[in-house]
Formats: C-alpha cells, sequence, structure tokens
C-alpha cells in the first residue's frame, strides 16, 4: 500500500514509543506524513514507570499516557494488540501479525525490553510471574488472592518494589538476591547494609548472596517453593522474577541489524541504525552510541526527541545519559545518582553512616571539589538538588550536605543555589532555568501550573519537592508575595477568618466576603474552597455569633459540600450512602433488626464499617428521606459521616465484659460520642476508647484517643490512619471523667480555631509552631489565657446540638429538594443502576471513553478501587 | 442566559429545538445551588442560579465519571466567570460555556436558559 505521503512507522506504543509520536506532532510530521504505529498490547501507552501504583488505588485509566484525542487530531493510525512480525528491509515493509502489511519511508523500533526469567527448572510453572506490564499486575492481583506466601527473585530497584507490592496484597514476601547486598547496582556495602536493616523492619524476609536454584511445584503443577543455592528451600506460592531486563531486538536480528553482545539494536548518535538509514531504535531496545543500554526512561525521552529531529532533518544527538534513581515505594528512601560508586579517578569520598538509625549517606567528590554523585539511604530528602548539583562544585562544603539537620549541619542547602542549567527534572530533563521561567514569563504562580508547562515533576516525582521550593523561591523573588490566603477569593487564613467570625460576630458568608475578601472577589460567588470552609467555621460558632445551627438553612445551604448538603456521601454512580450513628459501637438487637429492614425494603447494599458501624449503599436522593423517616422514628440520628465533623468513638468492650478491663470504655465511648456529635470542624475528627493498655480500639491512631488506667484516663491526641498514619501523643495522663472531658472540649476547640481547611489534628499538630509542647501549654495550662472561652464555645455547642436528620424530615420546604428531577421529582434517575453481586449490588455505572480494562470477570470480586 | 428579575411565579424554561421547554418555578433555585430537570429527550439538564439571580443551564452528566451529578456541585467566580465544580471528582466548569476550566479538552452542553 503506497501513497504519495512519506510514511513512518513505529513499532511499539510504549513510554518512548508515545513520546516519539508527541515529538513527531511537535515538529509538524504529522501533517507531512502518515504514521502508523503498531501496538502489542491490548492497550495504548501507559506509566510503566509508576505500574506499581496500580496496587496503591490508581487504574489502568490512571496510567494511561495516550490521549485519544491526540492520536485523532494527528491522524494517526494506532493498532492496539497488533504486533510487527516481520520486517522486509529490502523492499521497506513491515507485516504486522494481523496480516496488514505497510510500506515505510522510515522505520521507528521502541520495542523495549523483556524481563530476564533465569533458566531454572520449572519456571513456567503456573504461579510464576514477571513484573512489567498492566496484564503481568492484573495476573498476579488475581493469582495472590489464593496466596499467602509471595517470593521475588531479585533485590534490584524492580524487585524491591515488586516485593512492596506483594506485601502490600496481604502475602508474607520474600527477597531472593543473588549478590551480596539489595540494589547492587545502586548502593555500595554501606548503603546496601541500612537498605537491608529498613527492609526487614518491615516485615520483609531478605536472602542476599544465594541464587535460586530450581522452582519447586506441587502435583497440580503450581508452585509451592523454591530451591536456592545454599541448599535450604522456601516455601511459596508465587514467584515474581525480578531478574533484570532484555532489549527486545529478535525484529531487528531476524532482518540482519546489528545488534550488541549482550543485545541491543546498534544505533549512532542520531539513533539510527548503524546497518540501514531508514531504520531508527530508540528507548530501552536500543544500544546507544556510547555503547550502553538505557533502563530508564529519561534517555528513551531524550532518544525519541534525538530522532524525531533527525527524521525532521534538524540537528541533534544523544551522547549519553544519567542513571539516577530513586526508589518509589515501601516507604524506604534510596536514591542514587551520578557516578554513585565513585568510578572516576583520583575521586573521593564523603560519608556519613549511622546504622542504628538506618541512615547512610555518600558522596563522591572529584578532586576539584565537583559533585560527581552519591548515594542516599534512609533519607533522600536531598536528592532532588544533590542531583542538580551533580557535575559542579557545590557552594558549601560536602560534608555539611550529608550531615543531619541540628547534627551541626552548618547550613541547608536549598535549591535556590543552583545554577540555571542544572537538571531539576531528570525524566523530561527541564533544567532550573525552565522552571523559573515558567514562573516569570509564562505567569505560572502554583506547581501544578509549572508542572502542565514545563512537564517537569510529571514522570517519576521525585523532583516534585525540588519543584515546589524552586516555585516559591522565585515567585517570592519576584516580589510576588507568596500567597497565604485560603482561595482566590480570601487573603486570609481559615485561621484569620475563624478570628474575624468570632470576633466580629459575622453570620453570614456574603456578609464575609463582601466585606474581607479580596477587592475582585468581593460581591461575587465565592469559589468552591472558601464557601465549604467558610460554612463550616459558621456551623462550629453557630450558637456563639447567632447563626442557625442547622446547616440547610437560609444561605448556608449553598455553602455545603454536595455531602453535606444531602446529608448523605455521594457514591460513584450518583447514589447515595446511608450511616446511622451507632454511639460507642454498641446497638441493640431490635436496631440492628430496624437497619436490616430499611436495608431490605430499599434494596440497600449493606456493609460494616471500618467505623464500627453500618453503611447502607445504594440510595437515590428521592429515597433519602423515606429511609430517614424510618431511621428516626426507631431512634436513630445521623452518624455525620458525610460531614468534616465527629465520625465515630470506637469502643473495645472494656472492663464489663473483658478479663483485663480497668475502666468502662463503652460508656465513655458513648458518652465522648454524644458530646461532640454535630461538631463541624476543619476536617473529620475520630475517637476511640480503650479499657486498658491492650489498646482494642486503637485509640492511638485517633485525632483523640482515650486508653483506661488503673487510676483513670490517658488521653492521646494528634493520631490518624489514612495515607500518613501517626501514632498519637500523650497529652496528660490518669484524668479523672471530668478532668478528661475538659481537656477534649478544649483541644478539639482549640484545633478548630487554629486548623487550616482540610487539616487533620495530626499535620495540624506537627505544623504549629512549638508543637505538642505548644499545644499542652494552651489547654493544659492555659498558657494564652483562653481556655475558658475555649470551654463556653464548646459547651454553646452541646447544649444547642439537634439532629439534622430530623430536622430535615419535618421540614417540606428542606424536603423539596430531594428530589431526582424538579420537573419530575417521582422519576429516578436513570443513570443510577445496580447489578448483582455477592447476594447484595453494586453500583453499574456505564463507562465512558475511560473503559479500557480488559474482561470483566479478570476484576471481578477484587478490591474496590 | 437572561437578568431574571425576583417574581414568584415566574417559569424557568431552557430552549430546546428552538422550542421553550418549561422546567420550575424560579423559586425552585436557590442562589448558588443547582436542580436537575429531565428533558424530552431521556437527556439531564442541570439549572443554576447565582446570586445576582442570573440563570445558567448545562448538561448534568459529568463527563470525567459518567453519574449525573453536576446539579449537585458548588458554583463559584474564577476570573469573573461563573462555574460548577463536578461534586465527585471536583473539576470545574464554565457555567456559561461549558468548558472544563481543568481540563481544555473537555467541554459539556450548554442550554439557553430564560425566566417567562
Ligand atoms: C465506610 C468506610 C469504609 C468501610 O467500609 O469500612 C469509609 C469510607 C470512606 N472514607 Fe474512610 N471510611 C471508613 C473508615 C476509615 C478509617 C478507619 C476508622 O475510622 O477507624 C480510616 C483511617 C483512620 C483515620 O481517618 O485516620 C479512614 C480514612 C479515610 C481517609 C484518609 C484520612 C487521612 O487523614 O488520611 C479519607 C479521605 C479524606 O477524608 O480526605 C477517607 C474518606 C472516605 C470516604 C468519605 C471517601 C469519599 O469521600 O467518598 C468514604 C465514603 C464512605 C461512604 O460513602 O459512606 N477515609 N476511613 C469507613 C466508615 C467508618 C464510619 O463508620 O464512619
Ligand atoms: C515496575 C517498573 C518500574 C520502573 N521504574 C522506573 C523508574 O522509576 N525510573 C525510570 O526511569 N524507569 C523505570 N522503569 C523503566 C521504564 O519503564 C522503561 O525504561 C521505559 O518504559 C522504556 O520505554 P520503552 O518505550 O523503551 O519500552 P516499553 O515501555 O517497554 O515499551 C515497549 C513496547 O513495545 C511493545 N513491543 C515489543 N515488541 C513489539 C512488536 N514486535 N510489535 C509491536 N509492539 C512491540 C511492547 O509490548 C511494549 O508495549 C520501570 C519499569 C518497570 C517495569
Ligand atoms: S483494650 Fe483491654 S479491656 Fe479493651 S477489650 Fe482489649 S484487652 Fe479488653
Ligand atoms: S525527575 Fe522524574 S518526574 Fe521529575
Amino acid at each position: 500500500m503506497s501513497t504519495d505521503t512519506p510514511t513512518i512507522v513505529l513499532v511499539g506504543h510504549g513510554m518512548v514509543g508515545q513520546r516519539f509520536l508527541e515529538a513527531l506532532a511537535e515538529r509538524g510530521l504529522t501533517a507531512t506524513h502518515r504514521v502508523v504505529v503498531l501496538c502489542e498490547e491490548p492497550r495504548p501507552a501507559y506509566d510503566r514507570v509508576q505500574l506499581t501504583s496500580y496496587f496503591s488505588g490508581k487504574t489502568p485509566e490512571d496510567l494511561s499516557m495516550t490521549d485519544l484525542r491526540f492520536i485523532e487530531d494527528h491522524g494517526i493510525e494506532l493498532r492496539v494488540g497488533d504486533p510487527a512480525e516481520t520486517i522486509d528491509r529490502e523492499a521497506r515493509r513491515v507485516t504486522a501479525r494481523s496480516g496488514l502489511v505497510v510500506d515505510y519511508d522510515v522505520l521507528v523500533l521502541a520495542t523495549g525490553s523483556y524481563p530476564f526469567v533465569p533458566p531454572v527448572p520449572n519456571k513456567d510453572a503456573e504461579g510464576c510471574f514477571v513484573y512489567r506490564t498492566i496484564e503481568d499486575l492484573l495476573a498476579i492481583e488475581e493469582y495472590a488472592k489464593k496466596a499467602t506466601t509471595g517470593a521475588v527473585v531479585g533485590g534490584g530497584l524492580l524487585g524491591l518494589e515488586a516485593a512492596g507490592a506483594l506485601k502490600g496484597l496481604g502475602l508474607t514476601s520474600h527477597i531472593v538476591e543473588f549478590a551480596p547486598r539489595l540494589m547492587p547496582v545502586q548502593v555500595d556495602e554501606g548503603g546496601g547494609a541500612a537498605l537491608l536493616r529498613t527492609i526487614e523492619e518491615m516485615g520483609l524476609s531478605v536472602h542476599t548472596g544465594v541464587g535460586t536454584q530450581e522452582i519447586v511445584v506441587g502435583e497440580d503443577g503450581a508452585v509451592t517453593g523454591m530451591k536456592l543455592s545454599d541448599g535450604s528451600e522456601l516455601s511459596t506460592d508465587l514467584v515474581v522474577f525480578s531478574a533484570g531486563v532484555r532489549p527486545r531486538d529478535q525484529l531487528a536480528r531476524d532482518c540482519g541489524l546489528t545488534v550488541g553482545e549482550r543485545g541491543g539494536i546498534a544505533v549512532d548518535e542520531q539513533c539510527r541504525t548503524v546497518n540501514d538509514p531508514h531504520v531508527f531504535a530508540i528507548g530501552e531496545c536500543a544500544l546507544a552510541a556510547d555503547g550502553r543500554v538505557y533502563g530508564l526512561v529519561a534517555p528513551g525521552y531524550e532518544q525519541a526527541e534525538t530522532a524525531a529531529a533527525t527524521i525532521a532533518a534538524d540537528e541533534a544527538a544523544f551522547t549519553g545519559a544519567d542513571l539516577s534513581t530513586k526508589l518509589k515505594l515501601l516507604g524506604v528512601d534510596v536514591a542514587s545518582f551520578g557516578d554513585a560508586h565513585g568510578t572516576a579517578e583520583d575521586c573521593l569520598d564523603v560519608v556519613y553512616s549511622d546504622s542504628r538509625a538506618g541512615l547512610y549517606k555518600k558522596l563522591v567528590i572529584g578532586r576539584d571539589g565537583t559533585l560527581l554523585g552519591g548515594i542516599l539511604v534512609g533519607d533522600a530528602e536531598a536528592y532532588g538538588t544533590l542531583k542538580a548539583f551533580t557535575g559542579s562544585v557545590p557552594p558549601v562544603a560536602p560534608e555539611a550536605l550529608v550531615l543531619p539537620a541540628g547534627a551541626g549541619a552548618p547550613a541547608q542547602l536549598g535549591p535556590s543555589a543552583l545554577p540555571d542549567d542544572a537538571i531539576i527534572c531528570s525524566c523530561h530533563n527541564v533544567s532550573k532555568g525552565t522552571i523559573r521561567g515558567a514562573v516569570t514569563d509564562h505567569q505560572c504562580t502554583t506547581v501544578p501550573e509549572v508542572k502542565k508547562c514545563t512537564k517537569a515533576g510529571t514522570g517519576c516525582g521525585s523532583c516534585v519537592k525540588v519543584l515546589g521550593q524552586l516555585v516559591t523561591a522565585e515567585l517570592e523573588a519576584s516580589g510576588v508575595e507568596v500567597d497565604k490566603g485560603l482561595c482566590g477569593c480570601f487573603s486570609q487564613t481559615r485561621e484569620e477568618l475563624y478570628e474575624i467570625v468570632l470576633a466580629l460576630r459575622i453570620n453570614t458568608y456574603q456578609d464575609l466576603l463582601d466585606r474581607h475578601g479580596r477587592e475582585e472577589a468581593r460581591g461575587g460567588n465565592g469559589c468552591e474552597i472558601c464557601k465549604p470552609a467558610v460554612g463550616s467555621i459558621i456551623a462550629s460558632l453557630a450558637p456563639t455569633i447567632g447563626a442557625s445551627g442547622y446547616v440547610l438553612d437560609g444561605e448556608q445551604a449553598a455553602l455545603q459540600d454536595t455531602n453535606d448538603h444531602f446529608l448523605a456521601n455521594l457514591q460513584k454512580n450518583g447514589s447515595y450512602s446511608v450511616v446511622p450513628r451507632i454511639p460507642g459501637g454498641e446497638i441493640a438487637p431490635e436496631k440492628l433488626i430496624v437497619i436490616g429492614e430499611i436495608a431490605r425494603d430499599f434494596g440497600l447494599y449493606t456493609k460494616i464499617t471500618g467505623g464500627q458501624r453500618i453503611d447502607m449503599f445504594g440510595a437515590r436522593v428521592e429515597q433519602l428521606p423515606l429511609i430517614w423517616a424510618r431511621l428516626v422514628d426507631a431512634g436513630f440520628e445521623s452518624g455525620h459521616a458525610y460531614g468534616k465533623s465527629l465520625r465515630t468513638v470506637k469502643s473495645c468492650v472494656g472492663q464489663t465484659w473483658c478479663r483485663y478491663g480497668v475502666q468502662d470504655s463503652v460508656r465513655m465511648a458513648i458518652d465522648l460520642e454524644l458530646r461532640y456529635r454535630g461538631l463541624r470542624s476543619p476536617h473529620k475528627l475520630k475517637s476511640a476508647v480503650s479499657g486498658c493498655q491492650r489498646e482494642c480500639a486503637e485509640a492511638q491512631s485517633k485525632d483523640f484517643g482515650v486508653i483506661a488506667t488503673a487510676n483513670g484516663w490517658n488521653l492521646y491526641v494528634g493520631g490518624n490512619g489514612g495515607a500518613t498514619p501517626r501514632h498519637a501523643d500523650l497529652l496528660a495522663q490518669d484524668l479523672s471523667d471530668a478532668e478528661l472531658v475538659r481537656l477534649i472540649d478544649r483541644f478539639l476547640m482549640f484545633y478548630i480555631r487554629t486548623a487550616d481547611r482540610l487539616e487533620r489534628t495530626s499535620t495540624w499538630l506537627e505544623r504549629i509552631p512549638g508543637g505538642l509542647e505548644h499545644v499542652r501549654d494552651v489547654v493544659v495550662h492555659d498558657s494564652l489565657g483562653i481556655c475558658d472561652e475555649l470551654e463556653k464555645l464548646m459547651q454553646a455547642h452541646v447544649a444547642h446540638y439537634r439532629d439534622e436528620w430530623a430536622e430535615t424530615i419535618n421540614d417540606p420546604e428542606k424536603l423539596a429538594r430531594f428530589v431526582s428531577f424538579v420537573n419530575a421529582p417521582d422519576t429516578p434517575d436513570p443513570v443510577v443502576a445496580f447489578v448483582p453481586e455477592r447476594d447484595q449490588m453494586k453500583p453499574d455505572l456505564p463507562l465512558l471513553s475511560i473503559g479500557m480494562r480488559p474482561a470483566e470477570d479478570v476484576l471481578e470480586g477484587s478490591a474496590q478501587r | 442566559m437572561t437578568l431574571a428579575p425576583e417574581t414568584t411565579d415566574l417559569k424557568v424554561e431552557l430552549a430546546l429545538d428552538g422550542d421553550w421547554f418549561a422546567v420550575c418555578d424560579l423559586s425552585m433555585l436557590l442562589p448558588g445551588r443547582g436542580v436537575a430537570a429531565l428533558l424530552p429527550d431521556g437527556r439531564q439538564a442541570a439549572i443554576f442560579r447565582d446570586r445576582s439571580g442570573e440563570l445558567f443551564a448545562v448538561d448534568n452528566r459529568d463527563p470525567f465519571t459518567g453519574a449525573a451529578v453536576l446539579s449537585r456541585g458548588l458554583t463559584g467566580t474564577h476570573q469573573g466567570r461563573p462555574f460548577v465544580a463536578s461534586p465527585l471528582l471536583k473539576q470545574r466548569f464554565d457555567l456559561a460555556s461549558g468548558q472544563c476550566l481543568d481540563d481544555e479538552e473537555v467541554q459539556v452542553a450548554t442550554y439557553k436558559v430564560r425566566t417567562a
């Protein structure tokens, strides 16, 4: 099939292939050429670097790097699931598996690598996997459901990522590494030792210095263990091979292109194959002109740019690249950059090591003081800055760069000390100068804007921290005062707004906006950030400032986030969940039966939550009042699962039944839950009360947690589960009931007063100057003399509490809002539909263009993401 | 878009294929919040009223999630343009043009709306 327009054929639509297409488009080559892409995988290019984040909730769609609109707009013929099978270089013709034959003027090979699987017996048994594609991950996830133990062959960067992922899937995880230490390519012996300690502390078993000799299989042919070179046997249900990668150069070999001794399609500095000017190779399949095959994405991107430039007859060359890397997973900081092993002649080391703390930092310095490279284990804070300084003489002494802060480190080296040509983002090769330019010339004022404008930070993400510092520094330097305001409407912080509302008794949002908002925002409609934040301040202070304590009253209704507006939690398909309060988790059989009956009658999905209560999902908006009428009738009230307010006070069974209990933890939990219910706060509040030190209620992971002692109660504050867990700090000991309540009153009101919007007590405690000591001074020793006021504010809240669902079902005007359609109140929203699953039901959401997951059954029953 | 005078028995109407389709009483619209309306062809519109009384209508379906929920989002003003933020994943849509403010490639349909 020959046409007048010249044809470019790209084989392989991976990360580098996609970047190549973008580079073609940027140079206008997609307009002048026919571009055909043969893509082997069942989906277009996705972010392989972030592959493991699939296990922390990213969907295959989130990982996609391909905008189908881009492909369409540039007339690119993308053939998904259709790999190239043969190349006829003489005829300049590629044949794909589907039988499609394309004549090319330029052929670009971007076929990437395949995982190397050592040739051990039974390596292909059921339960053996590799770790390279989304399909690999889906298969591992499925198989792991039946497994309890997993082993990873290979303790390199990817092996550790894979082992962390297996652990995340709930498996007992082993790592088997042939070399005497983990990450042998990146770290040296000292770094390996620090790393080993940290990894083992995380509950992973590490076997170094041993090879895998054989995979042991059971009668059904599935993996049961592996034999190691030291004669031992490790029993495991699942094996992931992560023993390095090899370039996929078979196509090239078959058509007579030169490949390296250890593989890789040999190319010149323009990424053209050394044998054929019509054929290029880029990315992990290429053996670059400097004799290396690069296994990282940044050099591949550079090769993609080089090839595109060469095709456009521009000058470009790829002569080599940096191999800096940082481990993205496992909660361990490991990074290496530049000449990490000190291979340069005459270079010197500066090492700081503290194996007790799992810290190891090494810098490699040239004779003239140039920073050549380094290794950071345990604390890679400085990675971004140090990497950017590589190749230059840093402005402070090297030892200052590795000493931990406070331990005599004379100067903290910030990114502002970097020269303009320092590379900040190595994934996208973005220099400090470019980032500064984004701020000064392109008027970007936030990190997301700079990311969009320069692409910096959108690869592995390891440079985002430095990026943030640079943007702030640049804004400050250009005289823009870095805006600490709440949003585009208010220049004050949340704390300042709270003080204004309280001091001036301002009780409407409009009044606050028109009098205290930014000039340009006054008289306007505000925004989605300040409305709920101010709504929350008004609700917290309602009785004191003379506002209604009912969040759907008058103007307040328009301020609430959708969940608060409907007093229920919005679900992915537009339905709602219903969570009645079950104080302390204690519930009488009669009430349990009522919940069961209501859920049955309305066909709701029920689940016991992590907060010791019951959630009913799948209610349509017009059903909410009917459901709540029955709940209120049976004596239930709102559980505020939707609000930034008190959620649950969990309890353990305590002294009443438990042989160890020393206080009545259930009663105290109920008392606390009833006292603080309905209290609006900057973020949600959680609590728990345990009956003794065994801590079955997990009080130390709560915003305020209480643990019984023989003499009373210990109060802990600032705990958090969630994304960044934090153990709570002990605030005071052996308190009586009354002392406990008084301290919590003060603590909560002080937090509500001074925290930022959406700031949990844990982050607040870490942020405020003076930290825990300061909070203790204020709420225990009354150092600011405000305790009286704090207690009064809380008493006002407690005295004025009313159940907002009871109020709503008795107000016809409010009920009129709970309709699907204003013009057809009885017609259910047709988008809200359900399908059966495990004796109940789940949302049936017609997926939009993002519906690229494979067959539904692969995912059936897997964790909800 | 028209400026709606404050009168209780006024009807909110949407332009559909050249005809005006009555949706509800103006008094059903709380300033700063939206309502959903079912259209004769099965589509859904989200109708909003801002603080000054101006009316807007866009398609109710959130293009990012597929759920018909835009009417339940919070509204505001961004650089002088009125917007609604999806209650699910918080992307903002210009109420006048339907343009997504957080992703230039996404847009929702808009409807002419008036009171009569
Ligand atoms: C239902 C439940 C999961 C379950 O099936 O068990 C749940 C469900 C949700 N959680 Fe949770 N969390 C639930 C217990 C927890 C727990 C465990 C606990 O409370 O003991 C945690 C960790 C403890 C903690 O908060 O410190 C938890 C940490 C989170 C977080 C992370 C908070 C953080 O500080 O990092 C979020 C996100 C957020 O709030 O920004 C979240 C947000 C959510 C939201 C509200 C997400 C959303 O906006 O749609 C989910 C809505 C539920 C719904 O529609 O009803 N949920 N969530 C649990 C409800 C408990 C309850 O009865 O109220
Ligand atoms: C878990 C994991 C974590 C990683 N982390 C990092 C990191 O932190 N930093 C970093 O820099 N790098 C990292 N990498 C490496 C990075 O992903 C690769 O360097 C990058 O993907 C290489 O891009 P590529 O386009 O050359 O190859 P690939 O992305 O592998 O794409 C090649 C594509 O070509 C296809 N193909 C092969 N043969 C054919 C054929 N005959 N016809 C059609 N198509 C074909 C393949 O199916 C594949 O889709 C990681 C890799 C993995 C697996
Ligand atoms: S925390 Fe103590 S009292 Fe409570 S259930 Fe556990 S062991 Fe019993
Ligand atoms: S260095 Fe990877 S995103 Fe910037």
